[in-house]
């Protein structure tokens, strides 16, 4: 059985952060329910503090540093995404939306996507749909209808919305796992493994969740080691953001 | 293995002094840097084409007209001459010209551009700059290798009869090489003609250049031009070099953290690391790069950028001195012994020339008879054949 690859990016700038909590809560959400359908998840989280000179040097310069590669690697191959960001003024980081703006730009069609979001204040919530989930329509991902906010108070139990956090990750968590139900994973977009020492933090299998117990049955990547060399890519498609669409063969372009 | 230089020909802010260039120094900057890259060996000077400040050079065979007229020996070339905007009958007819007057010492290196609002400028849409490229260039092709063209496509107007004029030099076109950093489709176009793809490496991991080239090596000898590793390959790169490694990183250090490209993004040991970027000593150059044709496979030619990051032009030239007396002689070396057999060089008029069995109109005598065509124009045309013979059998 392959393990669904399922990339968490997460935009907190503290360590620890409510938003990287939110993350991996959503994270094992959904290694459980997969689990639930016989599937295995294998989580891989990008937290994008600990890459975010690389991000912003990506944006700069275009040079791509090998921690930065590998995390947009990650999410490209993916087979389900789950992005948090923290809500400034409005509105998603400057970080999340920098690292967005690496991503290919057709990498994400079709993707499964869970949308969270933390703030202070519960006067945020609607941030996801305005300002969040038109990025990812634009990316053509295939975003799930519960977005999960969490503002401080839903860390108590005291939220405004009578299902309470833990029910909306789960109805998240539980869309997620039904998008994927059925549908092949992405083996085929594999690409050449970058050197180790990978994004942010990049861990194979739900031990980089914590308290994940119920996510780690069956986690472990084929082969068993996260850093196994995968298989060297045909250019194109979208199967990263370095090259800028695949080709048509001359023959098919030119007349006659 | 050719070597040379490219300059994209932008106008800096030298950050140590403050001092900005005028155009005409720059522009003149750039014809002395041509011409010391003669004066020190190299083999080609190739020039961006750009339409906007802070760059210079618009006209590009203007430039490489004038500097036919004071070089005797190195190639002038183009990096890039831009397919997407520029009339490929114009093309054809500027760089013919080019070939003439300077006795064939020309190749050029179509690219798309970079700059989005050129293609609005000059009536084009950027969301056409493949179907641009790929349309023009097989016009271009047609034009400088059949006499008379009849053309139709989407992006100009028609053409019935048309030749463009002057033909090329000894009925040979100029040797086109494809510039791209993330288009397969470019390397799959370069491919196709049997053309030379260059990739300018300056700003990507040595990874990423080595799967646009092998995508390139695969799709050459996919179309029948030869086996992948005698495709045509050019790379670019980028150093600065002083005796003594640490002299060079302290000089080059504010020009790199204030440069337009560089600066402000990720340190010089990051970037150095990352990219082609190469600033020590020669020996640390020559190693850098000698090692490329391990990654890249055997190629035909390395292009470096000089003159950059608004580095004065006393420097650029101290710069030339050291590339072509200490850095390039080794490399020709080193190149040259690791080199499979049977690996061709790029493609000259002189090679192309010979290989095409016939003799140079610009050193035969005029009224050869290889060239006495009937209209006395295009020396390819065979024989005897006549203006109203030809006319008679394409039934005109």
């Amino acid at each position: 059985m392959t393990a669904r690859r399922i990339a968490v990016i997460s935009a907190g700038l503290s360590e620890p952060s409510s938003t990287r909590q939110l993350a991996d809560a959503l994270a094992r959400a959904s290694a459980i329910e997969l689990e639930r359908g016989g599937e295995a998840a294998e989580i891989e989280v990008i937290e994008l503090r600990h890459i975010a000179p690389d991000v912003l040097n990506g944006l700069l310069t275009g040079t791509h540093a090998a921690p930065l590669a590998n995390a947009l690697r990650v999410v490209e191959d993916a087979d389900a995404v789950i992005a948090v960001t923290p809500i400034f003024s409005t509105s998603y980081s400057g970080l999340f939306k920098m690292f967005v703006d690496l991503i290919d730009r057709d990498a994400l069609t079709g993707t499964p996507v869970i949308l969270g979001a933390t703030a202070g204040t519960p006067r945020h919530s609607l941030a996801i749909d305005y300002a969040i989930r038109p990025i990812f329509a634009y990316l053509h991902a295939d975003v799930v209808p519960t977005g999960v906010f969490a503002a401080t108070a839903d860390w108590g139990g005291q939220g405004t919305d009578a299902e309470g956090l833990p029910g909306r990750i789960a109805r998240a968590a539980r869309e997620l796992a039904g998008k994927l139900a059925g549908s092949a994973p992405r083996s085929f977009r594999e690409l050449p493994a970058a050197s180790e020492s990978a994004a942010g933090e990049i861990v194979a299998g739900g031990a980089a969740v914590p308290g994940s117990e119920g996510a780690d049955s069956g986690t472990a990547r084929a082969g068993g080691s996260p850093s196994a060399p995968r298989p060297t890519a045909s250019l194109g498609g979208a199967a990263s953001r370095a090259f800028d669409g695949g080709f048509v063969p001359m023959g098919d372009l030119l007349p006659h | 293995m050719q070597f040379g230089i490219f300059s994209v020909g932008d106008v800096t802010t030298d950050p140590t002094t403050g001092k900005t260039p005028t155009e005409h120094e720059r522009i003149q900057a750039i014809l002395a840097i041509a011409r010391k890259a003669e004066e020190v060996g190299l083999d080609v000077f190739a020039t961006g084409e750009h339409h906007n400040p802070p760059f210079v050079p618009s006209s590009p065979t203007t430039m490489l007209g004038f500097l036919a007229a004071q070089t005797n020996r190195i190639l002038l070339s183009t990096s890039t001459t831009l397919i997407t905007t520029n009339d490929p009958v114009k093309i054809a007819e500027d760089f013919a010209m080019l070939q003439h007057i300077s006795g064939g010492r020309v190749d050029l290196m179509m690219g798309r551009g970079n700059t989005g609002p050129v293609y609005p400028w000059f009536g084009k849409d950027i969301r056409d700059g493949i179907s641009l490229a790929i349309e023009n260039y097989a016009l271009l092709h047609r034009l400088w290798r059949e006499d008379f063209v009849d053309w139709e496509g989407k992006f100009r107007t028609p053409l019935q009869g048309f030749q463009s004029t002057p033909r090329p030099l000894d009925g040979i076109a100029p040797f086109v090489w494809h510039g791209s950093i993330r288009s397969p489709q470019i390397a799959e176009q370069a491919a196709y003609y049997g053309d030379g793809f260059f990739h300018n490496n300056i700003f990507w991991p040595q990874q990423h250049t080595a799967q646009m080239i092998n995508l390139y090596r695969e799709r050459y000898e996919h179309y029948g031009h030869g086996p992948a590793a005698h495709a045509i390959v050019g790379v670019g790169g980028q150093v600065f070099m002083r005796k003594n490694s640490q002299a060079a990183k302290d000089e080059f250090r504010p020009y790199f953290n204030n440069a337009p490209v560089y600066g402000h993004g990720p340190s010089m040991e990051e970037f150095t690391e990352q990219t082609p970027l190469t600033v020590g000593s020669p020996q640390e150059v020559i190693d850098r790069y000698a090692a490329q044709q391990e990654l890249y496979g055997d190629y035909q030619r390395q292009l470096f950028l000089m003159d950059h990051a608004g580095l004065p032009l006393k420097t650029v030239l101290e710069q030339l001195d050291l590339l072509g007396e200490e850095v390039v002689p080794v490399l020709r070396r080193e190149f040259a012994a690791k080199r499979a057999p049977g690996v061709p060089d790029a493609p000259t008029h002189a090679s192309l020339l010979a290989a095409s069995g016939t003799v140079s109109q610009a050193i035969a005598p005029q009224n050869d008879p290889t060239y006495d065509t009937g209209f006395g124009v295009t020396g390819i045309a065979p024989g005897a054949a006549t203006l109203a013979s030809l006319d008679a059998e394409s039934g005109r």
